[in-house]
């Protein structure tokens, strides 16, 4: 994937955000990541990633 | 609890039986030498009664009540129950009555978005699951224990006092014609989950509790669909919560219903608040009919067992000595493996055919069982009544996900219940064969279909070494028949697709202990090297070959 491409990612989930709204952003991340985490279909690689989303939030400061 | 009018056990479909106490002359009769007594006359203790009967072990057996438990309400029993029943020749009323059933649906918001099927094929003997109500379990359990002149039956008899003397127990009875002590060799406590024994003993259950309420109602009424358990998550009748249906006999249905975190306990019990949820949920499945509400409880989900089933001479069986979540059916399951398991192990050593030391497989064995069963049952409570933020939210994105992709859906099956794999026990052979692909030592034999009935069906009294050629059979059964007590063979080298179910050749042998559980494999067997294991496994070394 090149940078513009990843910036399409990041725009379009953005707007998806924005139109889910607060209430519901959790529920439709979390399916994001089950469905992305099946088709990567690497359980290490996925369990990586889950652990490095984890670095700069406040648990981890 | 029952509607308004009702008595207790005032019941739309069910005679309860009323016991009498035993007189004054019958429960003063002389005792035979080994007395086991059972305390708890429920499906558990009637199950021990009969595994110790089938060994030729008399027995006393003491309830406190008159009648049928009506508090508790198992209705599903699985697979590996019908083969404990079976060997206890109590199967055939299970048989006749019973509703096999193979598949699960799962629904949430009102979408069906997983169907499971439970593993089943032509060459299996039972159903992986049936529904049936407790009360006919009871039923069953007592045609079969009445009928057997080794079990002596004591109702309205409670066990108020235990002591240890020596190598007996003295246990305390009190009944309406006075209290009376009773001097037992061994003591079963097959009480419940409220178990007074374990109360008197001092011990306690430890383990989690898990937080969701549900109210559990059976009613009566004529609704056209067949034997499948369905489950609902998010229904519309009750958002955020979780309902279960359930077929039962008797046009009999079964509804567990979760609590939300807004309802009291107290007001959700109420027959006019039981109505009107059953009501809503069975508008939300299109049944338009007239219904009955036959009976209704509330329970949580518990995963609490205790450190050690065995305490000097008592062993804690079945609900006494575990409580586990209803999701997955292991309750009545779990504590009937139990009672099996005590039942021969302390047979074979009344008997003199086991050293003392088997009876100390009994709490590595069942409560290893019990700990899987809450590994299992854990995941199952998480899923249908999450506990924390994070459980919940994985489970909607489940649900919701599962609604257009199928492989979510499998994040909401239901784990149940399979047999234990006794792997580490002192009572089977732990081997190293990296490269064998049979059945696994300590596991419940797979059952195979035979040209004429099963291979379970021939299996002997005691323990069974399958052969699979008639050089290893008769050479084994000229030894047995001189040195081995409660050991048998089974020739089965003339069905060569068993070869394939058990991953044999001609050299193969599997002992088979009288649970059905491996306790031990050879790749190259010799007569001797399954006499040692046999030996071995009933803690029998001194007797020679």
């Amino acid at each position: 994937m090149n940078p513009a491409e990843l910036e399409r990612i990041y725009e379009t989930l953005a707007h998806k955000l924005d139109e889910v709204g607060q209430g519901d952003s959790e529920l439709y991340l979390a399916k994001l990541v089950l469905l992305l985490a099946h088709s990567v279909g690497d359980v290490d690689v996925v369990e990586k990633h889950i652990a490095d989303a984890m670095h700069g939030l406040k648990i981890t400061e | 609890m029952r509607p308004a009018g009702r008595s207790e056990t005032e019941s739309l479909y069910f005679k309860y039986p009323h016991f009498d106490a035993p007189a004054i002359v019958d429960r003063n009769a002389e005792h035979t030498a080994q007395r086991v007594a059972i305390v708890g006359a429920g499906p558990i203790g009637m199950t021990a009664a009969l595994a110790l009967a089938k060994e030729g072990i008399a027995s006393v057996l003491l309830d406190n009540k008159a009648t049928f438990n009506d508090g508790s309400r198992a209705i599903c029993i699985a697979r590996p129950s019908f083969y404990i029943l079976e060997q206890l020749g109590a199967i055939g009323p299970f048989l006749d009555k019973a509703l096999g059933w193979t598949t699960g649906r799962t629904f949430y918001r009102g979408q069906q978005i997983l169907e499971f099927e439970m593993p089943d094929s032509e060459s299996e003997k039972f159903r992986p699951m049936y529904n049936l109500q407790q009360q006919y379990i009871e039923q069953y359990l007592w045609n079969a224990v009445s009928a057997n002149d080794l079990i002596d039956c004591r109702w309205q008899s409670e066990v108020t006092g235990v002591k240890d003397i020596g190598d007996t127990t003295e246990l305390t009875v009190r009944d309406p014609h006075g209290e009376y002590t009773y001097d037992a060799c061994w003591v079963l406590a097959c009480d419940g989950a409220h178990s007074p024994m374990r109360k008197l003993r001092g011990h306690r259950l430890r383990g989690e509790n898990f937080e969701g309420r549900y109210v559990i109602a059976d009613i009566q009424m004529e609704h056209d669909y067949p034997t499948i358990r369905r489950a609902y998550f998010d229904p519309i009748c009750r958002p955020g919560g979780t309902a279960l249906i359930h077929k039962q006999p008797d046009n009999i249905w079964r509804i567990d219903y979760q609590l939300g975190d807004d309802e009291s306990t107290d007001d959700a019990l109420t027959e006019d608040s039981v109505r009107r949820s059953v009501s809503l949920l069975l508008q939300e499945i299109a049944y338009q009919g007239n219904w009955e509400l036959e009976w209704w409880s509330v329970y949580t989900a518990n995963t609490l067992a205790l450190d050690d089933y065995r305490d000097n001479r008592i062993f804690f069986v079945g609900d006494s000595a575990h409580i586990v979540p209803i999701f997955g059916v292991r309750g009545l399951n779990n504590g009937l493996a139990d009672a099996a398991n005590i039942g021969w192990k302390l047979g074979w050593v009344l008997n003199g055919k086991a050293g003392e030391e088997l009876l100390d497989s009994y709490t590595p064995e069942r409560r290893g069982a019990t700990l899987d069963v809450f590994a299992n049952a854990s995941k199952s409570a998480r899923f249908m009544t999450p506990n924390t933020y994070g459980w919940k939210l994985m489970r909607d994105a489940a649900l919701s996900l599962a609604l257009t992709h199928p492989f979510a859906g499998e994040l909401a099956n239901p784990r149940q219940m399979t047999a234990f794999t006794y792997g580490q026990s002192p009572a089977v052979i732990i081997d190293d064969m990296p490269l064998f692909d049979g059945p696994a030592v300590g596991a419940l034999l797979p059952d195979h279909k035979l040209p004429d009935g099963y291979v379970s069906d021939q299996l002997g009294e005691g323990f069974t070494v399958l052969c699979f050629s008639e050089t290893l059979y008769t050479a084994l059964t000229s030894v047995i028949g001189r040195t081995a007590k409660g050991l048998c063979a089974l020739n089965l080298s003339q069905y060569p697709a068993v070869f394939t179910a058990y991953s044999a050749d001609e050299n193969t042998a599997y002992l088979i202990r009288p649970d059905m559980h491996i306790a031990a494999r050879w790749q190259h067997a010799t007569p001797q090297k399954v006499i040692d294991g046999f030996q071995r496994v009933t803690f029998n070394l001194e007797e020679a070959l």
